[in-house]
């Protein structure tokens, strides 16, 4: 395997603990909280698994705008549901994290000053209700690529969130997929919609594996140390491979005149992506970016109350407990 | 300015370089504090441990728990326990504190060959 850089600033670091940790991760078994680990992957860990939580919490308000607006009582049920999976991952990725050393207030803090960020496809707009279905195909879809290899990350915590996590998002997609189905059963105007959606979230979707492998120098070393299983590349071929024939199934057109099989790679070719436009989304400049942090720390100070009445009431119970035996 | 963008975690690229994770200096209002949950999936099994939470009290962590952990019938009965109140061994598997079971084979029913013939052992 690939050498780890040593970090010079680690006191205990000897010989024997590194060399535990490299023959732990080299024979694919699990580092655990307790463990002795190099700085740099405790580091990269919480950074990672951090702004994947942010992302699962920023990622209930693309989506969460059209509870309010679901056309049935069984759509709302449904993404009711699937938004409380969302706030769900984000607290078993911050507990996960908290494994690690840090603090689930300090990170929000971070988030909420712009420190850590999450991923840049919930800085798009959701415009349309057939974006609810659009969302669980397509983002969701990627978001699985993503996650699936992640349940064998080298770090137990973060494997194990993962495993629980992916189950759900299971559920997610093909709700998604049912949603679109069922518009794309019914009028011209509906179908229309799902393909307006399918335009403009295609390539956002893409964006999701992040820059191009020859751009994306810290891959490799994550995945020297199974906190990463596929390149950027790898994760996006995958992905288009397993989108295409679901297109053709739903009726819509992917927005992409290069996207073709070749028989020769046993892939599909596509397009490039405009990474222009993925740098001015994740540079702070996307269509939403503003509005999301505005709502999460609006949520967050909305309710500081229930956070404080909850202790204080937890303190006068603990104290009358003391007082009577 | 992509190149410090990766995939790493599950919904697409995020910032790789230049991402504070250390807590930040100075006073952090303390969070509500850590409890570690338990859950039994069904009567006839042992609880076992799922993950953590905050929450400013025990009977508030077994709602959360409930909440976060049983969104999908997963248990018909949470334990929550206070994460400071847990007293563990070393994290260190090969510590010599495991060392009094190391050197016992006696005490598996392999360590003992019989003929073949022997019926019902």
């Amino acid at each position: 395997m690939t050498a780890v850089t040593p970090t010079p600033a680690d006191p205990v670091e000897t010989g024997t603990l590194r060399d535990r940790f490299e023959e732990t991760v080299a024979r694919d078994r699990r580092v655990e909280p307790r463990d002795w680990m190099p700085e740099e992957y405790r580091r990269t860990l919480i950074r990672q698994v951090a702004q994947h939580a942010h992302s699962e919490i920023i990622g209930m308000q693309p989506e969460g705008a059209w509870i309010t607006r679901a056309p049935s009582l069984r759509r709302k049920s449904i993404l009711l549901a699937k938004v409380q999976d969302e706030a769900g991952h984000g607290l078993y990725l911050y507990a996960a994290a908290e494994t690690l050393g840090a603090d689930r207030a300090d990170l929000t803090a971070k988030l909420l000053a712009g420190q850590q960020k999450y991923s840049s496809i919930f800085n798009y707009p959701t415009p349309s209700y057939a974006d609810v279905g659009t969302i669980g195909w397509l983002v969701d879809g990627a978001a699985i690529c993503n996650q699936v290899p992640l349940c064998r990350s080298s770090y137990g915590p973060y494997a194990r969130a993962m495993v629980r996590i992916c189950k759900e998002e299971s559920f997610h997609q093909r709700q998604g997929y049912e949603l679109l189905l069922t518009l794309m059963a019914g009028t011209d105007a509906q179908r229309a919609m799902v393909q307006e959606s399918v335009d403009r979230f295609w390539w956002p979707a893409l964006m999701m594996f992040g820059p191009p492998d020859d751009r994306s120098p810290n891959s490799a070393r994550s995945m020297a140390w199974g906190v990463k299983r596929h390149t950027n590349d790898e994760l996006r071929q995958r992905f288009v491979d397993m989108t295409v024939p679901q297109a053709e199934r739903l009726g819509v057109t992917l927005p992409d005149p290069e996207l073709r099989w070749n028989a020769e790679r046993g892939h599909h070719d596509f397009g490039a992506v405009d990474w222009a436009e993925f740098a001015e989304v994740v540079a702070g400049r996307g269509p939403c970016n503003a509005e999301r942090l505005a709502r999460r720390r609006a949520a967050h100070d909305e309710g500081a109350w229930v956070r404080e009445a909850a202790t204080a009431y937890a303190a006068g119970q603990a104290a009358a407990a003391a007082v009577s035996p | 300015m992509t190149a410090g963008w990766t995939a790493e975690g599950g919904h697409g690229a995020v910032p790789t370089d230049g991402v504070p994770v250390e807590p930040a200096p100075g006073p952090v209002r303390a969070d509500w504090p850590l409890w570690e949950v338990f859950l039994r999936g069904r009567r006839g099994l042992n609880h076992v441990h799922v993950g953590s939470l905050h929450a400013a009290d025990a009977e508030l962590a077994l709602h959360h728990a409930r909440d976060l952990y049983t969104r999908r019938n997963e248990a018909v009965s949470i334990w929550v326990v206070p994460a400071a109140a847990i007293t563990a061994s070393s994290p260190d598997e090969r510590d010599p504190f495991f060392a009094p079971s190391g050197d016992k084979a006696y005490r598996h029913p392999t360590f003992y060959r019989l003929p073949e013939d022997v019926p019902h052992l």
